[in-house]
């Protein structure tokens, strides 16, 4: 066991698949000799050469256009795209192309590879370097998004991802890159994708929260601890295919939920597991369900502390739902 | 018009003046009948459409030499990432009228299931003929990637990424060739400049002297040829395969041909395309244009176009018929192929489709049940 910040451990989940598969290589912006702007391909070109880790020209369309291309052909590319800010402009081909391959080709054609992309706020970054797009991709049939919390998860997802056949949209809470330690293994193990996480086991409330939200959830329940309200909180970490029979479970299991999230709420992903609440485990459900999310403006750059839910927000949500 | 920056071979008598093109008799009557066939295909096509039978199709008319002469200059190795207008090559390295016809019915046995309008073929044998895609030059970039595998492989295949005049105005155009030219890689480029994106005139695409000088920006060689003329799209196409296997890198070929028929089933092109332009170009057919080269190497002769054109509906209009009567897709192919493994969330709608179908008696019975 090595003790590891989670963008180590998305350094070593690369080392690693890289050294088992020479199928495997790495592309992106930055990405190569000065090992990408978060360092988390850091050493990759030293040891693998450049023909496995490089750098592109400054084109998220190319970059996600090549890697299908290369996924099709017998490669397995994990693509880089430095913010998900810059994704949009590949949004054609990860929606329209990677994400429908194996459907409109009726399986002759594949894009096993996996895009990997810094997401959501806390570091400063305004309006292009905060975003937090999972609801567009996970919108998208085909497409997996998975979504790490701890540095063993980021390695564990990470190399899942890698090996799964279907394109995999792989969100990195930036916010956390440096301020999460864990034990991680030292070996080669994945985590299967479309599991939960169940982060702290309680019967008065279930929060559901993913990424950057893990730790803000945790801070929040360990105060609602102290005032006598035990919270049950789960970590969706995949958020496409979802888990739902396991959030239903934990839904019921209290009776009274909070999804929390920082990316808009209107059309969020917590729209989604409200929806699958209701529509399956409303008769269980002793209080109306809580989204504790962005607002439904573009994100803010020095007030970004207020558009991010705290634990504050998260607390309050979760004692209206358990007062209710 | 094509200019006289065009590369030509053939000239308006079939005289190629004693130009080598590496191909045999039987190769060469091959690449004849192919674009009859592609020709043949394309009007019984348009009549099922007409009639009502399939629900879309694309015509060829006018293009099908730049299409035979493109695909002669390919091994089966090599991988095609096709426009919608680009049929005539699938049909060229042996892709059967059957299976097209099974994609343009959409019935079970389309190798797309019945997911994809007609005519976006997808075939992994006798040659890759990719997938295609609706939205314009997405496929360019893609090709580059596959050609960056062979190349990380050490395989000497190539990709070859056919696209139209408004392709070149598309975000992949830019990005694959900019990629291409940077990694070198072992693509050709074919731009069928064929006049008209839809209803704008190339004119409105671009500002640029030609579509092939756009190359130049690129860091490759962009070489214009004569798009209805087999042989001379042969040569280039030939050229540019021998320098990306070669790893010397991409080229852009741009064709210049003319699109004798509407954009698809569902254009008017008399709307837009001037009388006297389509009349010029009609002076230029391909097919006219090869038939008089073989008739001056004594492989062509007065009946011989009727015989093939027989031949090929007999073949086509059998084609028709069998895919035509077949079942189609099952029920479970809106879920399959999804993802690898069927996920629980399309088992539990699928299976909703199924037990609906069950207590209600509404659905077309399509065959097929889960498991997948």
């Amino acid at each position: 066991m090595a003790t590891l910040t989670i963008v180590q451990a998305v350094n070593d989940a690369l080392k690693s698949v890289m050294r088992d598969d020479p199928t495997v290589l790495v592309l992106g912006e930055d990405v190569g000799p000065k090992g990408g702007v978060f360092l988390a391909t850091e050493g990759l070109t030293a040891e693998f050469g450049i023909e496995r880790c490089f750098d592109t020209p400054l084109s998220e369309d190319g970059i996600i256009g090549t890697a299908i291309g290369m996924a099709m052909n017998g490669l397995k590319p994990v693509a880089e795209i430095q913010f998900q800010d810059f994704i949009f402009p590949a949004f054609d081909q990860i929606v329209s192309e990677a994400a429908k391959l194996r459907y409109r080709s009726g399986g002759q054609y594949t894009a096993p590879m996996v895009i990997r992309t810094p997401y959501g706020g806390g570091i400063r970054g305004g309006l292009y370097h905060s975003q937090s797009g999972e609801a567009y991709f996970c919108h998208t049939p085909g497409l997996k998004v998975v979504v790490p919390s701890t540095p063993h998860d980021a390695k564990g997802l990470l190399i899942a991802s890698i090996l799964d056949p279907d394109p995999v949209l792989f969100l990195e809470p930036k916010a956390l890159y440096r301020s999460v330690k864990g034990e991680v293994p030292e070996d080669s193990y994945q985590v299967e994708l479309s599991t939960l996480r169940e982060v702290r086991a309680g019967d008065d409330v279930t929060v559901f929260c993913y990424g950057a939200m893990v730790p803000v959830a945790v801070k929040a329940a360990d105060q609602a601890a102290d005032k006598g309200i035990d919270c049950h909180l789960v970590d969706l970490r995949t958020l496409l295919p979802l888990d739902e029979e396991g959030v239903l479970e934990a839904a019921r299991r209290t009776g009274r939920v909070v999804v929390v999230h920082e990316a808009p709420r209107f059309c969020g992903y917590g729209a989604e597991i409200s929806a699958l609440i209701a529509e399956n485990v409303i008769e269980y459900m002793e209080a109306p369900i809580k989204r504790v999310t962005g607002f439904d403006t573009p994100f803010p750059n020095t007030l970004e502390h207020h558009y991010l839910p705290d634990e504050r927000r998260v607390l309050d949500a979760i004692e209206q739902v358990h007062s209710y | 018009m094509v200019d006289a920056a065009a590369l030509s071979v053939i000239g308006p008598d079939g005289d190629a003046g004693g130009h080598e093109c590496g191909l045999s008799d039987d190769q060469l009557l091959h690449c004849y009948r192919a674009m009859l066939r592609t020709r043949v295909f394309d009007e019984i096509c348009m009549k099922l459409q007409r009639s009502g039978r399939v629900g879309f199709s694309v015509p060829n008319l006018g293009i099908e030499g730049m299409q035979v002469g493109a695909a002669s200059a390919l091994e089966k190795t090599d991988w095609v990432f096709p426009s919608y207008r680009d049929f005539g090559m699938a049909l060229y390295h042996g892709v059967t009228p059957l299976r097209m016809m099974h994609n343009m019915f959409g019935n079970g046995l389309d190798s797309a299931k019945g997911r994809q309008m007609s005519v976006h073929f997808s075939f992994e044998e006798p040659i890759h003929f990719f997938s295609i895609s609706s939205p314009i030059g997405t496929h360019i970039p893609q090709a580059v990637g596959a050609a960056r595998a062979f190349q990380a492989r050490g395989e000497d295949h190539v990709c070859l990424a056919s696209f139209g005049d408004g392709g070149t105005s598309s975000l992949g155009f830019h990005s694959g060739l900019n990629f291409a030219g940077v990694w070198k890689a072992p693509v050709v480029f074919l731009c069928q400049n064929n006049g008209w994106a839809i209803s704008c005139p190339s004119s409105g695409q671009t500002a640029s002297e030609s579509f092939a000088i756009k190359a130049a920006a690129y860091g490759m060689p962009g070489v214009k040829v004569d798009g209805n003329d087999l042989l001379a799209v042969r040569e280039v196409v030939g050229e540019a395969v021998g320098r990306a296997r070669a790893g010397e890198g991409p080229t852009l070929v741009e064709a210049v041909t003319f699109r004798m028929g509407g954009h698809s089933s569902s254009d008017d092109p008399t709307r837009y395309v001037p009388a006297e332009e389509l009349e010029a170009w009609g002076e230029r057919d391909p097919i006219d244009r090869f038939e008089k080269y073989l008739a001056q190497r004594g492989l062509w002769s007065e009946g011989d176009e009727e015989h093939v054109r027989e031949d090929a509906l007999a073949e086509i209009d059998a084609a028709a018929k069998e895919a035509g009567a077949q079942a189609p897709p099952g029920l479970e192919t809106i879920f399959s192929d999804v993802y690898e493994t069927l996920p629980d969330h399309l088992r539990a709608q699928g299976e909703a489709v199924f037990d609906l179908s069950r207590r209600k008696g509404e659905a077309a019975a399509g065959g097929g049940e889960f498991p997948l």
